[in-house]
């Protein structure tokens, strides 16, 4: 793994990988390696080489336009990478679709919340866990006994899940209705509904005031705990980032910075310098 | 104006409109998921029709004339081979000419839809040529008479009305129930988001030409016992009331299809009976510009919110 890391050229290799000790010994759940999009001439995203651990809570950060999102959609096949190689699970996911990428244990929130809102909570949830349950059609149409079964275990399922951000009461309302952090909440029990093995959270704290922040932490952990997945977030809550991760990639202009741990982000140079400005120019 | 004729006009027009609104289902589920217009379906109609007409004449000449079997088997056989052929005829079209259009601007696959839709009609031409044919009733001609015979209502009419009913309950089932209805909702709303719940879109796409198409079969197999001459060009027309029905109603909504569609066969019908027999299209397109004036989304559409 720390070999992986020394391949980038840009990078600062810390003196250890960033990936906890506990996960040290397993296979990693993602890999990176010489990770690139071109968009037209534009470069978006070079070099990028990461590793997360089995049950690592990462940080991707960067100030805006640093593509952090492409990433996320690098990651998820949105877009196809012009270089590099993305291992999930030591398996590579090059010419798989958005689709494939989903069942194969990537989920994702977004940035600008993309719920179905015109559904109700529960269907919402359910969407997620379609890749999970089988049943004919005719099943469904014909209201078979078969189909009562599969409807009364996602029920549960999705309830369930539901109750992680104590959301049951709201289950058979209008995803659209609901309040906005409500609806960020409601996207990763989403996500985490398509039985993932790498979440990723697309700037999770985005309009949350402190008070919700400091519940989604608890609530990211605990994910992380009672589900054993990894968790990838982007965020620019920096109490948020460096209060759960136990690794962190800073990104810029589509290279990464700095990689480390939460102390070792806070002292790099080349850190601040991205998002304060150099002195030099009297920034 | 005598309450009998009004009835009459009434059936006709509910019976007239159930054509139009399992067509206009067609239209209107493809433009939910797929956000195209459809035009070719008028034709995948005509297409049905055809194969309904050839089947049922191929087999009527096995059985007994009179018997119970010569009158199910065919149109029975007809109309499952209609639905069949329908069905590929629906998903390939979609695969090959649309799909690669997945990511081109609105207007180019519309042009195709165009495209589609003459190459049909003119496949149909050269294969079975430009003479009508007429299309003997699924249902027989028979009728039955109310009211000491001051009221008329054919098998077909009955037939035609209750299929549409049946239609309209499995598909609210289907939507609301299954898996891929569900995963057909989701799709509508955010075929991204829906992707990245590990919902195969094209998987679903597909599933939905495949519906429409066979919906379109039946359409034409009712719409031909009802006006009974078949051409090439036979499902153009219904095609395009049927899409304004879709449009009348909201296009994306499943029952303001069968709602545009139903009030569509009844103005049609009344207009024809009470105002004029010429200027019926004039009516229907003008009642349909005053409902997008008011209400531009139609009857049960919804307001559609651009993402950024």
């Amino acid at each position: 793994m720390a070999k992986e890391f020394q391949k980038g050229k840009m990078v600062p290799v810390p003196s250890h990988s960033i990936v906890p000790e506990r996960d040290v010994d397993q296979m990693p759940v993602l890999e990176c390696s010489h990770l690139g999009i071109d968009f037209g001439g534009l470069t978006a995203v070079n070099e990028l080489n990461l590793t997360i651990g089995r049950t690592e809570i990462a940080g991707l950060i960067g100030p805006n336009g640093a593509g952090k999102t492409t990433v996320f959609n690098l990651l998820t096949k949105v877009y196809q990478p012009t270089r590099g190689t993305i291992l999930l699970n030591g398996k590579d996911t090059h010419g798989m679709s958005t689709t494939q990428v989903n069942r194969a244990g990537i989920a994702r929130t977004f940035q600008n919340i993309r719920l179905f809102t015109n559904l109700t909570v529960e269907d919402n949830v359910r969407i997620g866990l379609h890749n999970q349950v089988r049943y004919p059609m005719w099943d469904g149409v014909f209201r078979l006994p078969q189909f009562w079964k599969q409807e009364k275990v996602a029920h549960e399922k999705a309830m369930e899940l539901l109750s992680i951000f104590h959301m049951e009461d709201l289950a058979q309302h209008q995803a659209g209705s609901l309040p906005y952090g409500a609806q960020r909440r409601l996207e990763i029990v989403r996500a985490l509904a398509t039985n993932p093995r790498l979440l990723l959270l697309d700037e999770p704290a985005a309009g949350m005031n402190p008070s919700e922040t400091h519940d989604l932490m608890e609530n990211i952990i605990k994910i992380r705990d009672t589900f054993h997945i990894a968790i990838m977030l982007i965020e620019h809550d920096m109490n948020l980032v460096m209060g759960i991760c136990e690794g962190i990639c800073v990104l810029n202009f589509g290279e990464v910075i700095a990689k480390g741990t939460s102390e070792e982000i806070q002292r790099n140079p080349k850190v601040i310098e991205a998002y304060l400005g150099s002195g030099k120019k009297g920034g | 104006m005598n309450i009998m004729n009004l009835l009459f006009n009434l059936i006709n027009g509910i019976s007239l409109g159930s054509v139009y609104a399992i067509i206009a289902l067609g239209y209107t589920m493809v433009y939910g998921i797929a956000k195209m217009l459809n035009f070719a379906h008028g034709d995948v109609i005509m297409v049905g029709a055809y194969i309904c007409f050839f089947t049922m004449s191929r087999l009527s000449s096995l059985f007994e004339p009179g018997s119970l079997a010569a009158m199910a088997v065919p149109s029975l056989a007809g109309v499952v081979l209609a639905m069949i052929v329908c069905t590929v005829l629906g998903v390939v079209i979609e695969r090959l000419a649309y799909k690669p259009l997945r990511q081109a601007p609105s207007l180019a696959v519309l042009i195709t839809a165009i495209g589609v839709s003459y190459f049909l009609q003119n496949s149909a031409l050269l294969l079975w040529g430009s003479e009508p044919r007429i299309f003997t009733s699924v249902v027989g001609s028979g009728s039955i008479q109310l009211f000491d015979g001051q009221l008329t209502i054919t098998y077909t009419s009955i037939v035609t009305m209750l299929t549409c009913v049946v239609i309209m309950v499995v598909l609210t089932l289907f939507t609301s129930g299954t898996k891929m209805g569900k995963a057909m909702r989701a799709c509508s709303e955010d075929k991204g988001a829906a992707m990245l719940m590990g919902i195969d879109v094209n998987r679903t796409i597909s599933m939905t030409f495949a519906i429409g198409s066979a919906l379109a079969a039946i359409a034409g197999a009712l719409l031909c016992s009802t006006y009974p001459t078949l051409m090439p060009t036979t499902g153009s027309l219904p095609g395009i009331r049927a899409f304004t029905a879709a449009v009348f109603g909201g296009i994306g909504s499943i029952p303001g299809a069968m709602l545009g569609g139903i009030l569509l066969g009844l103005i049609e019908t009344f207009t024809k009976s009470y105002i004029t027999t010429n200027l019926y299209d004039a009516v229907v397109f003008g009642v349909l510009i005053v409902v997008l004036l008011v209400k531009p989304t139609g009857l049960l559409g919804k307001q559609i919110r651009e993402k950024v």
